[in-house]
């Protein structure tokens, strides 16, 4: 039996189950909520109200530009936390393994999510690793949930008003092109890296400086586009953005004019788009861009009351498009 | 030196109003209808808000340009047999996997067991048939003459490598004699034609110069970037409303005159013209390729002996019409309702160029 990969055994509750907790989970994430090892971590609470979400995460490849599926499993829930404005607290975290996973990319992966969770202070409390027969699975996938204490921020949600103003916190759509070109098969080499990063400090500063925000999401899967659609969709209010507004990188906006992709479908995950109450957007960009996170940050539209339940795009010429939630599988184009 | 990044110079507000000024001023009779024959010009169309800057006697109207779209339901039918064929893999860029056969498309063949894989390139479907000699590897060979020289290319390293599982099913198609087919329906009634960047970028100017000679339409070669489209409309424009017809080429940074020798005599060299059908137009005489005879042992057809299922075509969809520019998609019944991306009932909603997609996307139900 090779020593250095995941064989079923690790999977089975036994004592090469015990092993792998101990010597490569319990060592990286210590903390006295998971030291027990118990069947659940107890946790005491101060706030009124919780945040609780969780997300599974089935990257491909594993390790990306500046990031792999460790660090996204824990700033991805971390975030979800983060955009409802809840701090984060505790994380419980699921592997599936596949068998013959190396042992070495497990700790690789483990190490990340260690760093990650401490860079947003978060503790990981609980866990579980199941290990599934060579082909049932893809290298490994991991699910997290989280829970985080909510603020009170008695703005947040509240109804959009005509005028309200939309916020990015930054560049968009690094994280869909790094993933596709790490995936190899287009041949691609753009440098072009992963944003995933925690959103936590950008969220809170906001919420120190008592800034009205109404709404706030992280544009993961779908992108930009589909958040706003989702924000207006069946709603009295429609959104206008300007498409010169919109902060994207030149590395990104290249390789999408050539894979014929739109920046705004495409994944972040380190960015938050919030809406603000009119005439404070100015504002809350200043306070955004003192982070290192918001340097880039703009005011991209603002809430428009006809049409309703539309986002519409001003485009750089000056036309004016609607911009749809993504239809269909984006496929690459043939002339 | 400044750099030239070739998008946003293209893009530009200012210039774009200015152009947009100009069409206003040059175009004074009641109705001019331009036809943009190529779907990537569709898309930018869609997706740059073109119409709204246009005043409102300039109507345009979207051709066959879409080879996904234009492709008939016999082929696709065909492709989907041989997935079915023991030690056959049919392989395929990414946009002809959902468009709906008479009975499935090729994405529902894989789920049923067909086998069906989607490339990048046609040199990733050669590398697939050098790597498994025991199975025949089918390349869906489906595109204007921007595509086919690929194509050519393609063939003449398998023959170089003596790789005898390489074959394609040729579905190409020629872009000049389906424009003669619209021009002489009077139903359309084009007064002029935005000609296709990257088609021109092989074939030159010289195809066209029948069009402005037999037809009296005036044709203009344009770019992709909104700036272009503009441009190129304005030279329409003027030519129409001087009563002029010639063949002009606003897309000079790329499209030559004399087109791409190279690929002219590729193409001349691997593929004959033949009559071939459109979905939505017919069949049209010299409008299609296939393989020479000396290269007929690539032709799938040819090579693979299949029963394909008598072609059947969607009841109420109307990509015939939108693909003659007869119709708007809004017009079809079928449109936002049953066809949607999702679930598209007919090409045009499939293909990132198709019309119906184009609508769907950038204007909405």
């Amino acid at each position: 039996m090779n020593k250095n990969r995941i064989v079923l055994a690790h999977g089975d509750g036994g004592r090469l189950s015990r092993n792998l907790i101990e010597e490569i989970f319990a060592k990286a994430f210590a903390n006295p909520e998971l030291a027990p090892l118990a069947d659940s971590a107890l946790l005491a609470l101060t706030g009124k109200r919780i945040a609780f979400t969780t997300d599974s995460y089935t990257v491909k490849p594993i390790f990306f530009p500046e990031s792999d599926i460790g660090k996204l499993a824990v700033f991805g829930t971390v975030n979800d936390l983060s955009v409802m404005g809840a701090r984060p607290l505790y994380l419980s975290c699921g592997f599936i393994l596949e068998e013959g996973l190396e042992i070495e990319v497990l700790k690789r992966i483990v190490d990340s999510m260690k760093s990650a969770s401490e860079m947003v202070g978060v503790k990981l409390v609980t866990g579980d690793t199941k290990v599934v027969e060579k082909g049932s699975a893809d290298k490994i996938f991991i699910n997290t949930s989280g829970i985080g204490e909510l603020l009170n921020w008695r703005t947040m949600g509240k109804a959009p008003e005509p005028g309200d103003e939309i916020l990015i916190s930054g560049t968009i759509g690094e994280h869909g092109i790094a993933v596709l070109c790490a995936r190899g098969e287009l041949e691609l080499k753009i440098p072009v890296k992963s944003d995933c990063a925690p959103v936590w400090e950008l969220v809170s500063m906001l919420y120190q400086e008592k800034v009205n925000v109404k709404w706030m999401r992280d544009p993961t899967r779908g992108g930009v586009a589909t958040c706003l659609n989702e924000l207006v969709l069946g709603q009295g209010f429609g959104v206008m953005i300007g498409e010169d507004k919109i902060p994207v990188l030149d590395s990104v906006d290249s390789a999408c004019e050539i894979l014929g992709l739109d920046p705004l479908y495409l994944a972040n995950e380190g960015k938050i788009l919030c809406l603000v109450k009119k005439g404070e957007a100015e504002r809350a960009r200043e306070i955004m861009r003192k982070s290192q996170l918001g340097k880039k940050a703009e005011i991209i539209g603002e809430v428009i009351s006809e049409p309703a339940g539309k986002v519409l795009v001003r485009t750089k010429v000056g036309g004016t498009r609607v911009l749809g939630m993504l239809a269909g599988a984006p496929l690459p184009r043939i002339c | 030196m400044r750099v030239m990044k070739f998008l946003e110079e293209f893009r530009d507000l200012d210039l774009a109003k200015k152009l947009a000024q100009k069409i206003r001023e040059t175009a004074r009779k009641d109705k001019i209808t331009l036809m943009e024959v190529c779907g990537t010009h569709t898309m930018a169309i869609h997706k740059f808000g073109i119409r709204g800057l246009l005043p409102e006697n300039i109507r345009l109207i979207s051709g066959p340009g879409c080879p996904v779209c234009v492709t008939p339901n016999q082929y696709l039918d065909r492709a989907i047999s041989f997935s079915f064929k023991e030690n056959v893999l049919v392989t395929t860029f990414g946009d002809m996997l959902r468009v709906p056969g008479s009975s499935m498309s090729l994405e529902l063949a894989r789920a049923q067991g067909g086998k069906v894989k989607m490339v990048y390139s046609p040199l990733e479907a050669l590398k697939l048939a050098r790597e498994n000699p025991e199975i025949k590897v089918v390349f869906l060979a489906v595109g204007f003459e921007t595509t086919s020289p690929g194509i050519c290319v393609t063939v003449a390293q398998a023959e170089k490598e003596k790789l005898k599982n390489f074959l394609v099913l040729v579905g190409h198609k020629l872009i000049p004699p389906a424009m003669e087919a619209l021009v002489k329906d009077k139903r359309i009634g084009v007064n002029g034609f935005i000609c296709p960047a990257h088609v021109s970028t092989i074939i030159g100017l010289a195809p066209y110069q029948f069009l402005a000679r037999d037809y009296g339409i005036p044709c203009v070669v344009a770019g992709f970037e909104p700036l272009d489209i503009l441009q190129g409309i304005w030279m329409l424009v003027e030519m129409i409303e001087a009563g002029e017809a010639k063949v002009k080429n606003q897309y000079q940074r790329v499209a030559r005159e004399s087109g791409n020798k190279n690929a002219q005599r590729l193409l001349e060299k691997f593929f004959e013209p033949v009559d071939s059908e459109w979905r939505g137009l017919g069949v049209i005489p010299k409008s299609g390729y296939k393989l020479k005879e000396e290269f007929s042992h690539r032709e799938a057809e040819k090579m693979i002996p299949v029963k394909v299922e008598e072609t059947r075509e969607h009841k109420g969809c109307r990509c015939g019409e939108v693909l003659q520019g007869l119709i708007e998609p809004k017009d079809c019944p079928l449109y936002g309702k049953v066809c949607t991306p999702e679930s598209p009932v007919g090409p045009c909603m499939v293909s990132s160029e198709g019309s119906c997609s184009a609508y769907y996307k950038y204007v909405g139900i």
